[in-house]
């Protein structure tokens, strides 16, 4: 359910950039999905061919690059990965790690004719 | 049309005009080119919601998203909430659910305003119905409104409404562990409101650890514990909004 909304919300900038760059169909579109967002791939790409039939990205391929988990620990203020939003810093054991990487929901950019 | 986004109101920007000083023969309308967007899935949500927060900002509207699993009892919060503090601030409800008046029902048999909003398939309230609603519903300045978010502990998470606050209501007949199974949710909560400790000696439930499971995931949470049918420790939570406010 989650994912097919936040594909209608990709179909929206989709159709606002055809009008701002000029394009009239997309052949590809790549998306950045952070491991820490709370977006599966596999349902991304489930819901994606439904949500993009007779639209002007019918037919487009979907690339999902997926950025690790990433943050900076309050307490010793090493970068370290995280595999959760709740991950303790694996240096000093600390629970007050912000995170820096791995949040990200984004359309990267689009091969369009 | 709606005042906070204009939305009803003819397009006047980004009409796509072209010199056509070259014959459209000569224009290869069949090259593949790259277009970097680099934009967050959720910025035209996040657009509205911005919106909302100054709208609210302007009208000193103090405003709730309110966020649980399905019957964790969020409208029957918001009832005794109503009646607790009738004549002191003045209340507004939205009420959002995938079918069915039921919830708006039981609010406006308190006397307070409120609106509904059927999500249909949709697992959760956007900030672009938000604004809507809040045209529809006329609320006054200096007044507390309330949004009842879909019954679902993951997607309305992400979703920014122009809230000042998050809240998430935990039941205790739900289990103690649903910050670690749910920590987008407990993550983004400003406060988790433990509700119906009346059941306490009935389940299996230990305050203590959901407390630290929910630490662990959001160390600055607030927590309140309460029963909302008894009332045992309601005035926190009132105490809460009006400190909030
Ligand atoms: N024992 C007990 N029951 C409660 C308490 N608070 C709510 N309930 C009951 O829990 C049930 C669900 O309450 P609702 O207020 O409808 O829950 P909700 O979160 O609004 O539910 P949805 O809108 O369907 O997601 C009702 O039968 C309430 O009477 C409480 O503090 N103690
Ligand atoms: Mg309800
Ligand atoms: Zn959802
Ligand atoms: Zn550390």
């Amino acid at each position: 359910m989650h994912e097919i909304s936040l594909l209608e919300n990709v179909l929206e900038i989709l159709e606002e950039n055809a009008k701002s760059q000029g394009f009239k169909q997309v052949k590809k579109v790549c998306l950045e999905i952070g491991m820490l967002s709370c977006v599966e791939p596999d349902a991304l790409r489930f819901g994606f061919d439904v949500v993009m039939k007779n639209t002007l990205a019918e037919n487009a391929v979907l690339e999902i690059k997926q950025t690790q988990g990433l943050g900076t620990c309050k307490h010793c203020g090493q970068t370290v990965p995280l595999e959760t939003l709740h991950d303790p810093c694996i240096v000093c054991g600390s629970p007050g790690v912000v995170v820096t990487q791995g949040n990200e929901m984004k359309i990267k950019d689009l091969i369009v004719i | 049309m709606c005042g906070i986004c204009g939305c009803g109101q003819p397009e006047q920007t980004a009409k796509h005009s072209h010199h056509h000083d070259h014959s459209h023969q000569q224009h290869d309308h069949y090259a593949e080119r790259l277009v970097q967007v680099e934009q967050d899935i959720l910025s035209k949500n996040n657009r509205y919601a911005e919106q909302n927060r100054d709208y609210f900002k302007q009208h000193h509207i103090f405003t709730l998203n309110l966020m649980s699993s399905p019957g964790a009892g969020k409208t029957t919060l918001l009832v005794e909430t109503i009646k607790t503090l009738q004549g002191r601030i003045p209340i507004a409800v939205i009420e959002g659910d995938q079918q069915t008046e039921h919830d708006a029902n039981r609010i406006r048999a308190t006397g307070a305003p409120a609106l509904q909003i059927n999500t249909g398939k949709a697992c959760h309230l956007d900030a672009h119905g938000i604004g809507h609603a809040v045209m529809e519903l006329e609320l006054g300045d200096h007044s507390l409104l309330a949004i009842e978010n879909v019954g679902n502990l993951v997607c309305p998470s992400s979703f920014d409404l122009g809230e000042a606050r998050k809240v998430v209501v935990l039941s205790v007949t739900e289990g103690d562990d649903k910050p670690l199974k749910y920590p987008d949710m407990f993550h983004a909560a400003d406060l988790m409101i433990i509700n119906k400790t009346d059941l306490l000696p009935y389940v299996d439930f230990d305050v203590e650890r959901c407390i630290q499971y929910a630490r662990q995931v959001n160390p600055d949470i607030q927590v309140i514990e309460l029963s909302t049918t008894k009332g045992n420790n309601f005035s926190a939570w009132t105490n809460w909004i009006e400190e909030n406010i």
